[in-house]
């Protein structure tokens, strides 16, 4: 017993080494594993707080992109309106629209920390579960696709970008309307992404857009990017091409958390599907 | 020694800071990211005693951590830097020298002992960080060229703070 204190007091610094090792890698791979413990991230009181400050000053500095973006945006809108078409019927009928509801609607917010530079990108926005905002709704912004998010705290969400290795979102070829997933490419360049699983019947161009589809977390038809470079794999029966992502997500201000009001409907029908199998 | 306590207590805070809202921003190429913060580490007086010394490694870890989103990987990477600090200087350093000089900087060891300790450190330091944050070993030649490239950026931070800080040596 004696010779046993002797020892690990003569190499007492290995076996502190060991103690601390053990318990941060248990919380990195606790965290990494269940997303589990969200008591340390950027939605804390203290973290957050502290972002929410400098980001008042980070403001300023970048209010004059801000303004323009939102100046195209005001235009491309305004080149929606009814008044911007021209009309060349003469009778109009009015319909009583009981056909159309609303299944989307957006909550904008505020990025308060982005990162783009590592493997794994998250972003925090001034949003949270007050507001309405729920884990695993899309996020947007008026260039296209964001991510999703997947913590929510009171008043503030972190957000899972697309340059992040785990994200993966169904898309479409704008044209042929050929489904495929998109994911971030894996040279980590933050202008880049990948179309995987195209069928063979697709004949995409460079250049051609791709959007959301239909089965995404997302409304039909958001930007995500072109196409710039088309390789297929050999003798594969998928084509796979690369994508120039169209968000900057280097310069993020605001966003808008997509809210799908059939999302839980869906999520419900579907689980009920898995357990009668 | 209140003090170093101060001292230290400032270095923290400070190199926090700069980590978390300036350096966190500053990428070379999308390759090359400083690290600075672990200075405080390499920077706390020889004579601090070993629990302390991990503690401290793991909270300025920890605090990193929270502010990158990344619990437990920069707390798990600063813990192994700590230890082969102490088996450094354990190897180079004579217990008895140190009365004059309380702390490893520049200005107390001279620039070829700081330099080499620095570039230990920061080699185990960023190869540790950067394979735990990508976990595979599929993209290996982009890890390593980020390693590299980011802990010659970090050290020649480090070694420009120290000349920054530089006091000149009076020799007894």
């Amino acid at each position: 017993m004696r010779n046993l204190l002797i020892f690990i007091t003569k190499y007492n610094a290995f076996f502190l080494f060991l103690i601390f090792e053990i318990i941060s890698l248990v919380i990195y791979i606790k965290y990494n594993s269940f997303q589990k413990a969200t008591f340390i991230n950027s939605t804390s009181q203290v973290t957050g707080a502290l972002y929410t400050q400098v980001n008042g000053v980070k403001d300023y500095l970048s209010l004059k992109e801000v303004s323009d973006s939102l100046a195209r945006e005001n235009a491309r809108l305004r080149g929606q309106l009814k008044t911007a078409f021209y009309t060349d019927t003469v009778a109009k009928h009015k319909v009583e629209d009981t056909v159309f509801k609303q299944q989307y609607t957006y909550i904008e917010a505020k990025v308060i920390n982005n990162s783009i530079n590592r493997s794994n990108n998250y972003l925090t926005i001034d949003r949270g579960s007050r507001q309405g905002v729920t884990k695993g709704m899309g996020v947007i912004c008026s260039s296209g696709l964001v991510g999703k998010v997947v913590f929510v705290g009171e008043h503030l969400s972190v957000v899972q970008s697309m340059l992040h290795k785990d994200s993966r979102f169904s898309a479409m070829l704008a044209k042929d309307k050929e489904i495929g997933y998109v994911e971030w490419s894996d040279d980590m360049d933050p202008h880049k992404g990948i179309l995987k699983d195209v069928s063979n019947n697709a004949q995409p161009k460079i250049g051609e857009a791709v959007l959301t589809s239909q089965y995404s977390l997302f409304p039909a038809g958001i930007m995500i990017g072109k196409v710039t470079n088309l390789h297929s794999r050999a003798g594969g029966y998928t084509l796979n091409m690369e994508l120039a992502l169209s968000v900057d997500y280097s310069r993020l201000h605001y966003v808008n958390v997509v809210v799908n009001k059939y999302a839980e409907e869906q999520a419900g029908l579907e689980a009920q599907e898995k357990k009668d199998e | 020694m209140s003090r170093t306590i101060l001292i230290n207590l400032v270095r923290f805070i400070v190199l926090v800071f700069l980590q978390v809202f300036l350096l966190k921003n500053v990428t070379l190429y999308n390759l090359s990211t400083p690290y600075l913060y672990i200075m405080f580490i390499l920077l706390l007086p020889f004579e601090t005693p070993n629990v302390l010394l991990f503690a401290l490694a793991f909270l300025i870890g920890i605090t990193i951590d929270a502010f990158y989103d990344t619990p437990g990987l920069h707390a798990a990477s600063c813990v192994l830097l700590a230890f082969v600090r102490i088996l450094f200087i354990s190897i180079t350093v004579q217990k008895d020298g140190f009365d004059n000089e309380p702390e490893p900087t520049l200005s107390n060891m001279g620039i070829r002992w700081f330099f080499t300790y620095a570039l230990i450190l920061t080699l185990f330091h960023h190869f540790f960080l950067f394979n735990l944050e990508v976990f595979r070993l599929s993209e290996v030649s982009y890890t390593l060229s980020r390693f590299v490239l980011s802990s010659i950026f970090t050290v020649f931070l480090m070694l420009l703070t120290g000349f920054l800080f530089f006091r000149r040596k009076e020799r007894k």
